[in-house]
C-alpha cells in the first residue's frame, strides 16, 4: 500500500542527506521524494511517497520526527489530499507519428512545449496514476527521455501541516 | 570553543591532538578546563562515556581530522546505541579546501551520521557559540547520545564576534516529557487489573535520573521487576522484587517470568534482540506497555497495548500520585511467592575446576569487595556476563557496559572517564573504579595504562584469561558444530608483565582465595593494580 508522507524541514544543507540515508538505512522503499522551499525561506516541504504496510508508514513518520532537523512531520489521509505530479516527456517521431501523438497529447490535456522535424516535448502535471497512464499511452513510440518530479501533495479543505 | 566549553560547567575533557586541532589545543593552555591525553581516539570516546554515566553531564572528547576522527567512530556507536550523552569535537582541514581530498580530510559528518543523534560541520565561526550551546542541549536532553562538532582548522583563530546564546531554539526538536494524563491514568488501571505482571527495566533509568522513583513504584505497586543488560543496578540486585536480567544471556527465572507474565511494562528499555529473543511469542499472550521517551523505540519491535511516551522520572511521579489498593497487592501474592520459590532452586554453576578460578564465583565475590557506591567498567565477551550475571549491585553501585554495540575495549577507557566524574564531584576517595576485561578486549585498551599511570589514577583493573574468544567459541559449540576458527589468542602477552611494563602493580591467581586475597590488596591502596585470574578456557557464560 502506498502512503503520502509531509514533511517540513529545516532548509539548510545536509537535511536531504539525513534523510535520505535514514530511508536507506533501515529498510523503507521509498517510491518517491520531492522537496521544495515553502513560503517560508527557512522552511522546505517534503513529500514522500512511500510503499509498504501500516507499520512501515508509522515508523517512517517516527524515524522522520526523530531527526532534529525535521519540523513537522504528518502522514496525509489518501482520501483527503490533491496530488499532483509533473512530467516531461521527449518522444522521437517516425514518419507519420506527429499527428498520433498530438492526438493524445490533445485528449490527456497535456502541453507540447518544444518541437522538431523528429522530436516532441511533453509537458503534463496531474495525479501520479495519470501520469502513468500517459507514460503508457506513448511507450509505443520511441521515448528518448523522460523526467519526473515525484507527487507533491496538500491536504483539502481546511487541514494543514503548518509549522 | 574553549570559552563555549567553559560556560557549559566542563571542567575535563578526552582527547588526542593533531594539525587540524592544534588552535584548540594552543587555547587550551589558557584554560582550567582539564585535557586528557589518551592513547588512542577511541579510548577519548569511551573515557567521555564513563564520564557522562557516573556524572550525568555529557563528556566531552576532542580529536583530529581524518583518521582521529575515524578512530572515534567506534565509541560514537557505542554511545548511540546505549543513548550516552557525548560532545566529540573533531578538527577538520582549511574550510576552503573541504572536499578537495586534502590531507587527513574525512567526511566525518557523512560517516557518522548514522551513529550521532546530530552533527555539525561548522561553516562560520560566528556559530560557533550557538552550535555548541544546541550540541549540549541536543546530547543531553530527550533520548540522550552523542553529537559531533566538526570544525575546520582556520575557523578556529578566526576572530569572529562571539555572542554566547543563554537559550537554544531548535523548533524541530521537542522532546516530550510529562506523560499523556490519559495514558498514565490507563497504565494506572491496567497496573491495578493486573494478576501476573512484570516491569523491564533498562539504561533509560539512569538517563532520567529515575532510581529513586523507580524504587519507590516498585515497592508501591508490588510487581516483580526484572532488568536488561543496559538496566543493570537500576533496582539494587537485593531488593526483594527483583527477579534478574532477562534475555540470551539472562537468567531463567527472569525470562520465566516474562513468559508467564499478563502485562509487561516496559520502562527506559528498548526491546532489544538480545533481551527479548521472541517478541511474537511474548506479544501472543502479553499485554505490552512501554514507556520510553523515545516515541520511535514503542512498537518498533513489539506491538504495543499501551504507548506512554515521555521522560521516566517525570512519569513515575505521576503514577506515584495513584493509590495501590491492598487489595491488589494480595492478589499477586501467589505470583511474587512463586517467582521467589522458583528463584531459590537457580544456582549458579560454580564449581571450580584446579587449577582455575571460577569466574562467576569471582566475579560475586569481587562485588561484595568492592565497597559501597562502586563502579564497575565492564568489558565485553564472556567476561561481561559472567560479571552481568552474578555481581550484587547494591544501592549507589554503578556497572557499565556497553549493551547495544558490544563493543570489545569498552572498559579501561570507560574507567579513566568514571574515574575523572569522581575527583570532579569530590568523591573520589569513597568509590572504587574498577574495570573487568577478558584477554581479548584487555588487548583492545590495554594501552590505556599510560593513561592510567600518567594522570595517577586508582583504577583497578582485572583480567579475566582463558586465552580464548570465549563467547565466540560457545557460539561455534553451539551452531557451527563445535568447529573452532580463529578463537585461539596464543601469542598474547601476559597482561601482568604489561602492567609492570607500564609501572602497574601487577597480581596473578590460579585460585579463587588467592584472588580474593589479591583484590585485598589492591583495595587497601589508592594505586592503579591490575590482577589476572586464570579461568577455565571451557567455561560456560551461563
Amino acid at each position: 500500500m502506498k502512503h503520502t508522507i509531509a514533511a517540513l524541514v529545516e532548509n539548510k544543507a545536509g537535511v536531504l542527506s539525513r534523510i535520505s540515508g535514514l530511508f536507506a538505512r533501515r529498510g523503507f522503499n521509498i517510491d518517491s521524494l520531492a522537496v521544495g522551499p515553502t513560503d517560508d525561506p527557512q522552511i522546505s516541504r517534503i513529500t514522500i511517497v512511500v510503499d509498504g504496510d501500516d507499520y512501515i508508514a508509522e515508523q517512517v513518520t517516527k524515524q522522520l520526527n526523530k531527526l532534529i532537523d525535521v519540523i513537522k512531520v504528518r502522514k496525509l489521509d489518501e482520501d483527503m489530499i490533491m496530488r499532483r505530479e509533473l512530467v516531461l516527456i521527449k518522444i522521437k517521431l517516425e514518419e507519420d507519428q506527429r499527428g498520433e501523438v498530438i492526438d493524445i497529447a490533445k485528449i490527456m490535456n497535456c502541453e507540447i512545449v518544444d518541437i522538431t522535424h523528429t522530436t516532441l516535448m511533453i509537458e503534463f502535471d496531474n495525479e501520479p496514476e495519470k501520469v502513468d497512464l500517459l507514460i503508457d499511452l506513448l511507450s509505443k513510440y520511441k521515448i528518448l527521455e523522460i523526467a519526473r518530479t515525484g507527487t507533491i501533495a496538500l491536504q483539502t479543505g481546511h487541514n494543514n501541516v503548518g509549522a | 570553543m574553549i570559552h563555549a566549553l567553559e560556560k557549559e560547567g566542563v571542567q575535563h575533557i578526552f582527547g588526542y591532538p593533531g594539525a587540524t586541532i592544534a588552535p584548540f589545543y594552543d587555547a587550551l593552555i589558557q584554560s582550567d578546563i582539564k585535557h586528557i591525553l589518551v592513547r588512542h581516539e577511541q579510548h577519548a570516546g569511551h573515557a567521555a562515556s564513563g564520564y557522562a554515566r557516573v556524572s550525568g553531564k555529557p563528556g566531552v572528547c576532542v580529536v583530529t581530522s581524518g583518521p582521529g576522527a575515524t578512530n572515534l567512530i567506534t565509541a560514537l556507536a557505542t554511545a548511540y546505541m546505549d543513548s550516552i550523552p557525548i560532545i566529540a569535537i573533531s578538527g577538520q582541514v582549511d574550510s576552503n579546501l573541504l572536499g578537495r581530498d586534502v590531507f587527513q580530510e574525512a567526511d566525518i559528518t557523512g560517516a557518522t551520521e548514522p551513529f550521532t543523534k546530530y552533527s555539525y560541520l561548522v561553516k562560520d565561526a560566528a556559530d560557533i557559540p550557538r552550535i555548541f550551546k544546541e550540541a549540549f542541549h541536543i546530547a543531553s536532553t530527550g533520548r540522550p547520545g552523542p553529537v559531533l562538532i566538526d570544525i575546520p582548522v582556520d575557523l578556529q583563530t578566526d576572530k569572529a564576534a562571539m555572542h554566547f546564546p543563554d537559550e537554544v531554539h531548535l523548533r524541530g526538536y521537542n522532546p516530550t516529557i510529562k506523560g499523556h494524563p490519559g495514558q498514565v491514568k490507563r497504565l494506572v488501571k491496567e497496573i491495578r487489573k493486573a494478576k501476573r505482571p512484570i516491569l523491564c527495566v533498562g539504561g533509560g533509568v539512569f538517563n532520567s535520573h529515575a532510581e529513586q522513583n523507580l524504587a519507590a513504584f516498585i515497592d508501591k505497586a508490588g510487581i516483580p521487576t526484572v532488568c536488561t543488560l543496559m538496566g543493570i543496578g537500576a533496582v539494587p540486585t537485593d531488593s526483594p522484587l527483583f527477579m534478574g536480567q532477562v534475555g540470551m544471556h539472562g537468567d531463567n527465572l527472569a525470562n520465566e517470568a516474562l513468559s508467564h507474565a499478563d502485562i509487561l511494562i516496559l520502562m527506559g528499555a528498548r526491546v532489544s534482540d538480545r533481551a527479548m529473543m521472541l517478541p511474537d511469542k511474548i506479544k501472543r499472550k502479553t499485554k505490552i506497555i512501554h514507556v520510553d521517551i523515545d516515541p520511535a523505540e514503542i512498537g518498533k519491535n513489539l506491538d504495543t497495548y499501551l504507548p506512554v511516551v515521555g521522560d521516566l522520572n517525570t512519569i513515575l511521579g505521576q503514577l506515584l500520585e495513584y493509590e495501590v489498593p491492598e487489595q491488589v497487592k494480595l492478589n499477586r501474592e501467589e505470583w511474587t511467592k512463586n517467582l521467589h520459590d522458583k528463584a531459590a532452586l537457580m544456582l549458579t554453576d560454580e564449581t571450580v575446576r584446579s587449577g582455575t578460578v571460577n569466574p562467576k564465583a569471582f566475579a560475586k565475590e569481587l562485588s561484595k569487595k568492592l565497597g559501597d557506591n562502586y563502579i564497575y567498567c565492564q568489558d565485553v565477551g564472556q567476561n561481561q556476563l559472567w560479571s552481568a550475571g552474578n555481581i550484587e549491585v547494591r544501592k549507589g553501585c554503578k556497572f557499565l557496559t556497553t549493551g547495544g554495540m558490544g563493543t570489545m575495549g569498552y572498559s579501561i577507557g570507560a574507567a579513566v572517564g568514571a574515574r575523572f566524574a569522581t575527583i570532579e564531584d569530590g568523591t573520589q576517595n569513597a568509590r572504587t573504579v574498577i574495570a573487568v576485561c577478558g584477554d581479548g578486549s584487555f588487548q583492545m585498551c590495554m594501552m590505556e595504562l599510560a593513561t592510567i599511570v600518567q594522570q595517577g589514577l586508582d583504577v583497578k583493573v582485572i583480567v579475566m584469561r582463558n586465552g580464548k574468544l570465549g563467547l565466540v567459541r560457545e557460539i561455534q559449540d553451539k551452531s557451527y558444530y563445535g568447529h573452532h576458527s580463529e578463537i585461539d589468542l596464543t601469542g598474547s602477552p601476559d597482561p601482568a608483565l604489561i602492567a609492570k611494563a607500564y609501572g602497574i602493580d601487577a597480581y596473578q591467581a590460579s585460585d579463587i582465595d588467592t584472588a580474593l586475597g589479591h583484590v585485598d590488596k589492591m583495595l587497601s591502596s589508592t594505586r592503579p593494580a591490575l590482577l589476572v585470574i586464570n579461568v577455565p578456557d571451557d567455561e560456560s557464560s551461563l
